[in-house]
């Protein structure tokens, strides 16, 4: 599905990316985990165009074809189904709930297909529903989440980039975050990339898990493997896991 | 109320709607750029000029001129972003100061080149200048023709940002480029149209700045230009009914200024504006109805 092979990126003059492998087969759930500065959200902005690729090849395949990372814009990336969750969720806090989620469905012309789409997203989280005329600076940090991840729903991914969804949320809000996300993976089969400083959670839930240092993977397995490495567990888990 | 008094308020009426016209373009282009455009002006005299060759070569009804001369700000706008701005990008925003600083004085020196400096008459339909009695003054056509105009072309572009998907989508693109990006807008698209609209609406006030003072020349946009900046801060840069109403504010005390200060004072119109804007600048930077915003390099 997202094909990543010896990528490199460069931020300024500094080399970030030095050659990063790594592949999302369809309807999986992949955990990137490291330590801050690995060049996890790097990764995240190279794949959804954000950031020039300065070498190496990112490709999603698509029924449609593919596309090539590298030469499409943004919104061509968007439209091809390669949604990027932002860290820090930036929701527009001067737009209503609604506009937000509405923009989310920018490259949706079908109206109709829109208003359905909004009825989902308000059935999986009412309380958005409920204040959908307000302004989303005005929600808490739980809530902004909880707009980010239903506005990335509204482009209907096939692949969701997630960067750092539980950073600053309470731990009950992480846990229904993280089950929302469990859910729509499991029933519409969204592969998903999960970038998170909390590596345990995120391993949890993945299939695969790829560890990164320095802007290559330096181990990969599965989820599990990787939660009973002694390795893993002393270096990104922190001594009391 | 007297005639004189309400004749000034005429004035500062439709000095006030030339001003809010201007003005809404900088604050839209501010919106999605961040970029105090001082070429913006000068698609004033390309109006105005527009105008006046469309007048000239006389095949065009009077009815389709403002409309005409509309679309060619719009394209203009749009063809000034392409050539001058689009490559500053990200730059920090003293490079962009200066570059449409330069791009002003490019545009006014073409002018000047093709135009010639000589000011020409405005020629403008005599309707316009008929005048109608009100109560117990007479006022011209173009002085009410001005500010319907402009309150009409106000209400168009506000619900255009805030009902339509490419309106809401400039907003998104205003309060974070990245996250809209994200969405799938596309900032050429977002940007194209905060110049054509601000370059629309600075042409047909261009247009109406030769009816109502009947001369126009190259270099005619560049004072006015400036003043509706001052009134943009006035109301808070990036809100369009802020601009409207810091248009209003400023073209009722520039008329005041001169039209109940003693007579020998009137020269000092313009020095009366930048004073008004240092003093706002002091008091209040965000303007009345802008929000606080930190700068960025």
């Amino acid at each position: 599905m997202l094909r990543l092979e010896e990528l490199q990126v460069v931020r300024g003059r500094t080399r970030v990316l030095h050659g990063l492998t790594l592949e999302l087969g369809a309807g999986e759930i992949a955990a990137l985990v490291g330590a801050n500065g690995a060049g996890k959200t790097t990764t995240l902005m190279a794949l959804s165009g954000l950031l020039p690729i300065a070498c190496g090849r990112a490709t999603l395949e698509l029924e449609s074809g593919t596309l090539d990372v590298a030469r499409s814009t943004p919104a061509a990336l968007v439209a091809g189904g390669l949604i990027h969750c932002p860290e820090g969720r930036q929701v527009f806090a001067r737009l209503t709930i609604e506009e937000n989620l509405r923009l989310g469905a920018y490259l949706n012309r079908d109206e109709a297909e829109v208003r359905r789409l909004l009825g989902e997203a308000y059935a999986l989280f009412p309380v958005l529903g409920e204040r959908r005329g307000l302004n989303a600076g005005g929600l808490s940090g739980g809530e902004q989440m909880m707009l980010a991840v239903a506005r990335a729903l509204m482009a209907q991914p096939k692949v969701l980039l997630l960067d750092e969804p539980s950073l600053g949320l309470a731990p009950q809000i992480t846990e229904r975050i993280f089950d929302t996300l469990v859910e729509l993976n499991r029933e519409r089969g969204v592969a998903m990339l999960i970038v998170e400083q909390n590596a345990m959670l995120a391993l949890e839930i993945a299939h695969k898990g790829f560890v990164m240092e320095e802007g290559r993977i330096v181990m990969s397995g599965t989820g599990r493997a990787l939660l009973e490495d002694a390795g893993v567990v002393q270096a990104y888990l922190g001594a009391s896991a | 109320m007297s005639g004189y008094l309400l004749q000034q308020l005429v004035n500062g009426l439709t000095l006030g709607s030339l001003y809010a016209l201007v003005a809404i373009g900088f604050s839209l282009i501010y919106g999605v750029v961040r970029l105090v455009n001082f070429a913006h002006g000068d698609l004033m005299m390309i109006g105005a000029f527009s105008t006046l060759g469309l007048v000239a070569v006389g095949e065009v009804a009077w009815a389709f001129v403002p409309l005409l001369v509309m679309a060619g700000g719009f394209a203009a706008g749009g063809v000034i972003e392409r050539l001058a701005f689009r490559s500053l990008r990200g730059a920090p925003m003293i490079t962009g100061f200066i570059v449409t600083l330069s791009a002003s004085v490019a545009i006014q020196n073409l002018g000047l080149m093709i135009l010639g400096a000589q000011p020409r008459n405005f020629g403008f339909p005599s309707v316009f200048r008929e005048r109608l009695a009100l109560g117990p003054v007479n006022i011209a056509v173009i002085d009410l023709a001005i500010p319907a105009a402009t309150l009409l072309l106000a209400g168009a572009v506000v619900l255009f940002v805030q009902r339509t998907r490419l309106g809401i989508a400039m907003r998104a693109v205003s309060e974070n480029a990245v996250a809209a990006r994200l969405m799938g807008i596309s900032l050429n698209r977002a940007v194209l149209a905060a110049f054509g609209l601000g370059g629309a609406l600075a042409a047909i006030a261009g247009l109406f700045w030769g009816g109502k003072f009947g001369q126009i020349d190259p270099l005619m946009g560049f004072v006015p230009g400036l003043k509706a900046f001052v009134a943009t801060i006035i109301g808070g840069v990036g809100s369009v009914p802020g601009a409207v109403l810091g248009g209003y504010i400023l073209g009722f005390a520039e008329v005041a200024f001169v039209g109940f200060m003693p007579s020998e004072y009137s020269g000092y119109r313009d020095a009366f504006v930048f004073a008004l804007l240092i003093l706002i600048l002091l008091l209040r930077p965000q303007g009345l109805f802008g929000r606080e915003e930190e700068e960025r390099a």
